[in-house]
């Protein structure tokens, strides 16, 4: 007998669940497949989007509960879209996963390595910029004073509780001179062309706050006034990986008064991966009456700093740097903002630089946000692959534009033991400009 | 033998993390790229022949039956596990294992994908020719499978016409070689009666095929139309010149929207129809070749015709049409792809007959298909959540096909019968027909345990989703 229709019968709930109309628009057809990662790893259907997004109709339909086996496929994911940009269908997959992991992270079913991420770092040093901050400030103090080559050799870490010494192993060398917003202005060289405001973000201006200032002096020399406004604070992305979308919409939320309130024309940054979640915060904020016309504005007016550059159009610079490099694509440029000209651009413009291609240059490094920490296998074996890529175009400076891809390969050198450096694409520019 | 015990064999087989059982994990087993869904009990992913042959030859003790798998990305069931089976997937087996530049061939394992295969042998200056629609992610083995085609088998034939040798486990385990490395065979053509044999008569762990060399010229036209019938002039035009391009391609209206809906292909949003039309060979001949293709396009009454000779130009062009399919995922949730050949004489009065089907169930139709071949993909849009929508889309779909078989054509140009097809092979066949077809596989699979169920009729309805309920709808 029929029996009254009493909502959903599957295992998605809430404001945060994956919009039907964009589940269904996969046909699974497959066409994805060869460009995801953790596809051409594994060879495992289950590790394909069109899997993802299978098990994700299964729930919804209510064939299966969300169980720990499915999150471990979902949470497999690198979330580098790279299926979303080859799919014909126009899947929106990054949003679709994002609201996913939101339903798991409801359902207290994130995976412990997760969980312990999100406990140190998601739930507390992202949101909150003075403790990021003062945390690094501590890092960085135990890092010159010697203390961690003392800690590391007497294996003390391992035996505190909560994970806390393989989250130490994890910690990466802190830059050694932070950058940060202030309220100074960084006046244009020359007459002025436009007023533009500098994403500061989270890691980026601890690790790589040399990045920072060179992207400063980059968009100083091509005659813009820069701001790096107080007040604002991480871009939200790792949160929304992660599910956590209250946290994320309240830093977008940051973003979008501190940035906007400069009266800036662009809003610029030098993260791919801040860059794709700013243009996105329309999306993340579409229910938030208050908010919602301001994010379309705040999205149009962000730009990466490559596509920004290009668009201006910058000054190519006149003193030649003789080196021979290869550029790694970020995923979140490539795939997320479908950038992939104006870098190369920008490199081809620089006199003496040859820039020698290396195969699948969008393929993830296995960097991925928090993904190295939580999924450090695959990882690593994705990491591995990059590295013959690299190998293979027998240049020693690998250049990129996102601070994750830059500790990635960083890492995937050290670990080799090989010569070579990892470079953001502004440092060279900044280099060439520098030579003048 | 016991499920449990058999399950343990074929781990003993390929090792544990080789062989994915768990229910949960099943669940994107059950699909390819078209309708049909069913379950297998079980997905091994063997590394060499070896284990292959060691595989198959368990489970047809066991009484076990088995199917292929390359990506699941076919339009027919092929893929789909019969009722009780286990599906032996190839994505490990993915090597090229040699490519002879001298005697223009590749040597290759059933998992490698095609684009791969060919993006390779451009290194060399060669290339593979035929390219389906889902040539970056359909493998070889699938592609033997189905005798798979592609908007370039106009000019060059289809898988059958590039196979030169196969090294094939049977039924029983046995390991056989079909064809040599050399072009021509002698005696039976064995490979080809295997080609398009779809995974009924054995398992393709080694293939050889032919490799092209690159044309000197390529030059794509897009010729775009105010209506379907006019494009359909014009192909008639260009093929009455005595003109054969490499690739002829129609896309409609309904398809066009999709397709700009999700990326700009360059196509107008008014236009009625385009056509993609291809050549090949040295630059004079493209040349000349092109002046008459253009001048026919504008008589035909096309109302604008763009050309493109840099690869990147022409890739843009072909973008609309090689994602065309996944295209309609914007517009529509699901939909039915039926294969039908008609003479290309009668592809005018049957696309209109086609409408007419539209019209009378309701159904939007999108059209994207290999004009040159009359190979037509008239496309049943549908929501399968809504209840009753598949039976309806089935109904019209089998409609469709008599249509094309009582025009003179048949019932599938390149995606194989499968599940999809099978009841509707008496239109074409006779039963002594059929009886010989099993007469053939007899010879290779007598106890008919690979890929069961598909090709033949068997007076099973076809109800290609066993879902249960769904949002939306009442229980």
């Amino acid at each position: 007998m029929a029996q009254p229709f009493t909502g959903i019968t599957g295992g998605f709930t809430g404001p945060d669940a994956p919009d039907e109309a964009d589940l269904y628009r996969c046909v699974h057809c497959g066409l994805c497949l060869s460009s995801c990662p953790t596809y051409v790893e594994t060879g495992l259907e289950m590790e394909s989007p069109r899997g993802r997004l299978a098990l994700m109709k299964a729930v919804n339909e209510g064939r299966v509960e969300i169980t720990p086996r499915i999150v471990s496929h979902w949470d497999m994911c690198l979330q580098c879209r790279a299926c979303e940009a080859v799919c014909p269908s126009g899947v929106p997959y990054g949003r679709i996963m994002e609201r996913t992991r939101a339903q798991v992270r409801a359902a207290g079913l994130q995976s412990r390595e997760l969980k312990r991420f999100s406990r140190f770092f998601l739930n507390s040093a992202l949101p909150n910029p003075k403790k990021l901050r003062m945390g690094a400030n501590f890092i960085r103090l135990y890092q010159r004073l010697g203390i961690q080559k003392l800690v590391r050799l007497s294996h003390l870490l391992y035996l505190l509780p909560g994970g806390i010494g393989k989250l130490e192993s994890q910690l990466p060398p802190l830059s050694r001179r932070f950058f940060g917003p202030s309220d100074s202005v960084h006046p244009a060289h020359g007459e002025k062309k436009m007023t533009v405001a500098l994403l500061s973000g989270c890691v980026m201006p601890l690790m790589q706050g040399p990045t920072m200032e060179a992207t400063v002096r980059v968009l100083t020399r091509n005659s813009c006034d820069v701001m790096v406004p107080q007040g604002q604070g991480c871009c939200g992305a790792l949160n929304a990986h992660a599910g956590d979308l209250d946290n994320s919409r309240a830093m977008a939320r940051t973003n979008i008064d501190s940035l906007m309130a400069a009266g800036v024309e662009r809003i610029i940054t030098s993260s791919a991966g801040c860059g794709s979640s700013m243009k996105e915060y329309a999306e993340w904020l579409k229910d938030d009456l208050e908010y919602r016309d301001k994010a379309i504005r705040f999205g149009e007016m962000t730009q990466d700093v490559t596509e920004f550059l290009v668009g201006l159009p910058f000054q190519a610079p006149t003193a030649a740097v003789n080196r021979r490099v290869t550029f790694q694509d970020p995923c979140h440029l490539a795939h997320a903002q479908r950038i992939t000209a104006a870098p190369r651009t920008i490199l081809n413009s620089i006199p003496g630089v040859e820039l020698v291609e290396m195969e699948n240059s969008s393929l993830c490094c296995g960097g991925a946000g928090f993904y190295s920490s939580v999924q450090p296998a695959l990882s690593q074996r994705l990491l591995k692959r990059k590295m013959a890529s690299i190998d293979a175009t027998d240049t020693q400076e690998v250049i990129t534009a996102n601070p994750g891809c830059m500790l990635q390969v960083e890492q995937g050198f050290k670990s080799q033991g090989k010569r070579g450096r990892v470079r953001h694409i502004v440092d060279i520019l900044d280099e060439a400009y520098s030579l003048e | 033998m016991e499920f449990k015990r058999f399950l343990k064999g074929l781990q003993g087989i390929v090792g544990e993390e080789n062989v994915v059982h768990h229910s949960d994990d099943l669940l994107v087993f059950e699909y390819d790229g078209s309708v049909d869904r069913g379950l297998p009990e079980a997905v091994v992913f063997p590394a060499d022949t070896q284990e292959v042959s060691q595989v198959i030859a368990l489970a047809h003790e066991a009484g076990v039956p088995v199917v292929g798998r390359g990506s699941g990305t076919g339009l027919s069931g092929g893929a789909i596990a019969p009722p009780g089976g286990i599906q032996v997937a190839f994505t490990r087996m993915n090597r090229i294992l040699e490519v002879d530049t001298e005697n223009r061939l590749a040597l290759v394992e059933p998992g490698v994908i095609n684009l791969d295969l060919d993006t390779h042998a451009r290194k060399s200056g060669l290339r593979y020719a035929p390219d389906p629609s889902s040539q970056k992610a359909c493998s070889l083995g699938g592609n033997i499978a189905e005798n798979a085609g592609g908007p370039h088998c106009l000019a060059y034939g289809t898988t059958t016409n590039h196979v030169l040798g196969l090294e094939v486990v049977l039924e029983d385990g046995k390991v056989v070689n079909l064809g040599s490395l050399a072009r021509e065979t002698v005696g039976y053509d064995l490979r080809g009666v295997f080609t398009g044999s779809e995974g009924t008569f054995g398992l393709a762990t080694k293939i050889a095929v032919r490799l092209l060399p690159v044309p000197e010229a390529v030059r794509t036209f897009l010729g775009i139309f105010p209506d379907v019938e006019t494009a359909c002039t014009a192909v008639s035009a260009v093929i009455e010149h005595g003109i054969v391009p490499a690739a002829l391609e129609m896309i409609d209206a309904l398809t066009i929207q999709a397709v700009q809906k999700v990326n700009d292909a360059g196509y107008p949003d008014d236009a009625g129809a385009v056509l993609l039309i291809e050549l090949e060979g040295l630059q004079d001949e493209v040349d000349e070749i092109g002046e008459e293709v253009e001048a026919a396009l504008w008589e035909t009454g096309a109302t604008q015709v763009r050309t493109a000779e840099a690869a990147e130009e022409r890739e843009q062009l072909w973008v609309g049409r090689k994602g065309a399919l996944g295209a309609l995922g914007s517009i529509a949730p699901n939909y039915y792809l039926v294969d039908g050949v008609v003479p290309r004489t009668q592809l005018a009065q049957v696309l209109g007959q086609v409408t007419e089907v539209g019209r009378k169930y309701n159904i939007p139709i999108a059209n994207v298909f290999h004009a040159g071949d009359g190979n037509l993909h008239p496309c049943l849009l549908f929501d399968e959540r809504q209840p009753g929508a598949l039976e309806k889309i089935v109904e019209a779909g089998a409609e469709v096909m008599r249509i094309c078989v009582d025009a003179g054509g048949t019932l599938t140009g390149e995606h194989g019968v499968g599940l999809e097809k099978k009841e509707q092979m008496p239109l074409v066949f006779s039963e002594d027909d059929m009886a010989a077809m099993v007469l053939v596989r007899d010879a290779f699979a007598p106890d008919n345990s690979l890929n069961p169920g598909k090709i033949f009729p068997d007076g099973e309805k076809h109800t290609p989703h066993a879902h249960p309920a769904s949002p939306g709808m009442t229980i």
